[in-house]
């Protein structure tokens, strides 16, 4: 563990470290486009550059490791002087075109230019032209005149999805970044290049024109597209709603966490958030009594849940859990199942096609929380149905009320016929869920669902790691958290359970990390941004 | 005049076969060196003063300790044939004429790195000179100087040649392993070095052809008769090229302690026509140019570096009072713009910017700023990149303007923009 001293401050670093690394440790930022801590060095921006003493020049920073007694210094005159220099080369050949770039805001030729710009252009030649707007994938668009060929998307295909479309194709300042022959940018991580592009060569297809970068709230999340769980930021476009054609979640970004996604995340969770904002979705409970459905009140919705509980044998109910629901909801439904005694439980629906893998970020069980749906014992107690079980009791009218949460089951691995047949045999069908799908439409009573952005929680990935997602965005219309409803429920139920009386998501994980011994030694606010393992 | 080395087999019929040259005492360092051991011919090597002759001038023998002691992964030794420096043509002269002298030098080298495989990697557009090398080497394995276990001394050495594909950039000693590599010819950060970690990622030493075609004769004859032929900090002697206005062009062979006056005067028959020399370039495109009042100087390392230029690949540009400075300019600034490989910044964006600058100056469109932008931009890139390309630019940049600035003004000073 070398000790090093950069700008008077001594700090000591893991053999290895660059004075990139061990510049951050001591506080310090050295600008820099093409060093990525996730790729190999390549040395090309020269924006790093650093004085050490006993070197006669500056280095650069991310090739040059930290050794013990190195003295470092990251502003002095001759370093501001060398970055004043890379700024202007950069920029030279440089479109200018901030107004109409996406990238404006959050580009690291704006950030540094204007801590290190020369604001006097010396250029007064013809710029280099190169093609523009050129998509070169199903979600990038490449823009090579704004690209200062940093190389990180180049080596990002290389290093870490292996599959290798870029190139740097010509020389000098000819230079441009492009597909192999034959090739498109369309492997399952493409999305990533556009965020470690710092600037706007690369932008992204989906978000490209929908609304300027700084009138976006974030919010930090985790992707609920498969059982990885990568960590998030759901960026939100709520000031000007007349952008992002009226959508209110603009994008998400991947956030890092060195033991699940490290700084990615993959194509199908980063553009799968349609739905959030989709005509699909339920904003108003709906009560259907024999014709037409008819938008009720929550006043009026959940009596008439409570009183079809009431007059149901407890082995008449069925309950099909979902793993998409947060521990929160899916703890208060475990404990509204206990107090109805209902043991119909379960939460395992088979997918209509086995979902597909790699060994990289994507899990083939697309759901965030089938770990914690497992831990939680959203099962059938003892003498109780599994979901296939819940189905065919349904299907053979043993069953007078069966409550689905999520699940478009018409959708699912069952046959289509057996899952209508089992919603027309049963008396009382309720759906909760997010959006309407073929089960809702023929469901007696419809619950709103929040989506996971309109509220927080936890979801456990597949390694056991419990994971916050935090409020990005008001619950869409009337709808409620899945937990709220539950509680609700329960409450009217006479349960006294303290979950039926949480007026946070907080609350209803404390009481299961009290209950459950996997969840034993946490609580909601020390699980942090990059949450914590489950005890095994 | 001094006896010849080097080019001593040039004018001799069919030197470039193994037959005529073993007649003229050819192998005979070989056959001397695999007798030695390793440590022995470097140490030799050293003595002798040799220095690199591709451009850096760097020590040869020092340069083959940079291997990290111990190292038991394979090493290589790969040959810089890839002469691209603008004025240099000395490396084409010793493939055509004597390849064996380059091959014999390999051997010796080889054995003293300890290498078994060896890579010639030879410019492209040089299409005779890799026929006639190929022949050889051929000729070569023929013979048994090279493959398994050679002439039963239980030393391997394998020799593969690879052509270049056009990039002056694949001259620089990383950008050509990477090109060696099939990637394409970007050198790279450094470090690690190519002794510690070169081609295919093994300890590898980057020799040019006439250093190694000096190595047969330094192990015959002996370090301290080669030292002796130079100066005091250079051993040998070398090969300038030399182009431009001289009565007698060419190649010629000298101990290094040669002015460039008697390079120019004596040797290449002066100035044609009775005119006037108004500048040399005495180390291919990259060195700086001097005016005639600087060519009193030693053509070793040393002598170019004490006015602020550098000897280089030895390739001497002869230029007469009828060249435009500007035009000169225009056309190296287009050389390196064409060929920096683009890979880092400062080359990538300025070696365009130049060019654009200096030819919009030849165009009669020159700004009163432009000059001293120019000065400004290389000098903020200098000692700023990957590799040494973009020094080299600057070299010619700097050192055409500061040296002839009152040409360039004249034009600006003409210019629609004055």
């Amino acid at each position: 563990m070398p000790r090093l001293t950069v700008n008077g401050k001594e700090v000591e670093v893991p053999e290895g470290t660059n004075l990139i690394e061990a510049a951050k440790a001591a506080g310090a930022e050295v600008p820099h486009y093409c060093y990525h801590p996730a790729l190999s060095i390549a040395g090309q921006c020269r924006l790093c550059m650093v004085d050490i003493d006993k070197v006669p020049r500056p280095q650069i920073a991310c090739n040059t490791q930290a050794t013990e007694g190195m003295v470092v210094h990251t502003e002095t005159e001759r370093v501001l002087e060398t970055r004043r220099s890379m700024m202007e080369f950069h920029l030279i050949n440089h479109p200018l075109d901030c107004p109409v770039c996406d990238q404006a805001g959050e580009c690291f030729l704006q950030i540094y230019y204007m801590k290190h710009g020369l604001y006097d252009p010396r250029m007064v030649d013809e710029k280099v032209h190169k093609p523009k707007a050129v998509p070169i994938g199903p979600h990038v668009m490449l823009d090579a005149e704004r690209c200062i060929v940093c190389s990180r998307c180049v080596r990002f295909c290389d290093e870490i999805t292996h599959t290798g479309e870029l190139g740097i194709f010509q020389r000098g300042d000819q230079s441009e970044i492009g597909l192999f022959p034959g090739t498109a940018l369309e492997n399952k991580y493409s999305g990533n290049v556009i965020d470690i592009c710092p600037v706007g060569a690369l932008t992204d297809r989906d978000f490209r024109f929908q609304v300027r970068v700084w009138y976006l709230d974030t919010a930090k999340s985790v992707c609920n597209g498969c059982a990885r769980g990568c960590n998030v930021e759901v960026h939100t476009n709520r000031h000007r709603p007349h952008h992002n054609q009226g959508r209110r979640v603009a994008r998400l970004k991947p956030r890092f966490n060195a033991e699940v996604n490290q700084w990615w995340l993959c194509d199908e969770g980063r553009y799968g958030f349609k739905w959030m904002d989709d005509k699909s979705r339920l904003t108003h409970p709906l009560h259907r009594g024999g014709g037409e459905g008819a938008e009720v009140s929550w006043d009026r919705a959940l009596p008439e849940l409570v009183k079809r509980l009431q007059g149901c044998p407890p082995d008449e109910v069925g309950l099909l859990a979902s793993p998409k629901m947060s521990n929160e909801d899916l703890w208060a439904l475990r404990r509204l199942a206990e107090h109805l005694g209902v043991r119909n439980l379960d939460f395992r629906v088979p997918p209509s096609a086995p979902g597909d893998e790699d060994n990289f970020l994507i899990r083939a069980d697309k759901n965030p929380n089938s770990r914690g749906a497992e831990l939680i014992g959203v099962a059938p107690d003892p003498g109780g149905r599994d979901a296939a079980g819940i189905l065919r009791a349904a299907r053979e009218r043993r069953l007078k009320l069966l409550w689905i949460f999520h699940h478009d089951l018409a959708a699912s691995g069952w046959p289509e016929a057996e899952v209508l047949a089992a919603i027309e045999n049963t008396e009382t069908v309720i759906f909760q869920g997010t959006n309407a799908n073929d089960v809702s439409a023929r469901a007696h009573l419809v619950l709103p669902s929040a989506a996971y952005v309109e509220t927080e929680g936890t979801f456990t990935n597949f390694q056991g790691r419990v994971q916050r997602f935090r409020t990005a965005i008001p619950p869409l219309g009337e709808s409620w958290p899945d937990w709220m409803i539950l509680s609700v429920v329960g409450k009217a139920l006479g349960a006294s359970d303290p979950v039926f009386s949480a007026e946070r998501a907080e609350q209803v994980f404390n009481a299961l990390a009290a209950a459950v011994p996997a969840f034993g030694d946490m609580t909601y606010r020390a699980l942090g941004d990059a949450g914590r393992m489950v005890t095994a | 005049m001094a006896e010849l080395i080097l080019t001593r087999n040039f004018d001799v019929p069919d030197a470039h076969t193994i037959r005529v040259y073993r007649e003229r005492g050819g192998y005979q360092g070989w056959e001397k060196a695999k007798g030695m051991e390793p440590v022995a011919i470097a140490e030799e090597v050293k003595k002798s003063n040799l220095r690199g002759l591709g451009g850096a001038g760097f020590p040869t023998g020092v340069k083959w300790g940079f291997i990290p002691k111990g190292s038991t992964a394979p090493r290589y030794l790969v040959v810089n044939a890839d002469e691209g420096e603008p004025g240099t043509f000395k490396d084409r002269y010793l493939m055509e004429r004597d390849p064996h002298a380059l091959i014999e030098g390999m051997l010796i080298a080889a054995r003293a790195i300890g290498s078994h495989l060896g890579f010639i990697y030879i410019r492209g557009e040089y299409v005779q000179p890799w026929r006639i090398l190929s022949a050889a080497v051929k000729e070569a394995y023929d013979e048994g100087l090279l493959g398994k276990n050679i002439q039963g001394t239980g030393f391997d050495f394998e020799i593969v040649v690879h052509r270049g594909a056009g990039a002056y950039i694949c001259g620089e000693e990383t950008g050509l392993i990477s090109s060696l590599e099939g990637k394409k010819g970007w050198p790279k950060v450094k470090p690690p070095f190519p002794a510690v970690k070169g081609a295919f990622g093994q300890p590898t030493i980057v020799n040019n052809v006439e250093t190694l075609a000096c190595l047969p004769h330094i192990v015959t004859r002996g370090a301290e008769w080669f030292a002796g032929l130079g100066t005091k900090t250079q051993g040998g002697t070398r090969l300038y090229s030399v182009s431009g206005h001289v009565v007698r062009p060419g190649l010629v062979e000298a101990p290094v302690s040669v002015t460039l006056r008697q390079i120019i005067y004596d040797h290449c028959g002066g100035i044609p026509g009775g005119r006037a020399l108004k500048a040399v370039v005495p180390g291919g495109a990259s060195a700086a140019i001097l005016t005639p009042d600087e060519i009193d100087i030693p053509m070793d390392v040393d002598g170019p570096k004490s006015k602020g230029s550098m000897i280089g690949s030895a390739g001497i540009i002869v230029m007469d009072e009828t060249v435009s400075i500007p035009d000169a300019l225009m056309v190296v600034a287009r050389f390196y713009a064409h060929e920096s490989c683009g890979q880092c910044t400062p080359c990538r964006e300025s070696t365009g910017w130049i060019y654009k600058i200096s030819h919009r100056i030849v165009e009669g469109k020159g700004r009163k700023e432009d000059l001293d932008t120019i000065l400004d931009v290389a000098r903020r890139g200098a000692g700023t990149t990957i590799c040494a390309f973009y020094d080299g630019a600057v070299g010619p940049y700097i050192s055409y303007i500061e040296k002839f600035r009152s040409e360039f003004e004249e034009l600006i000073r003409n210019s629609v923009h004055a």
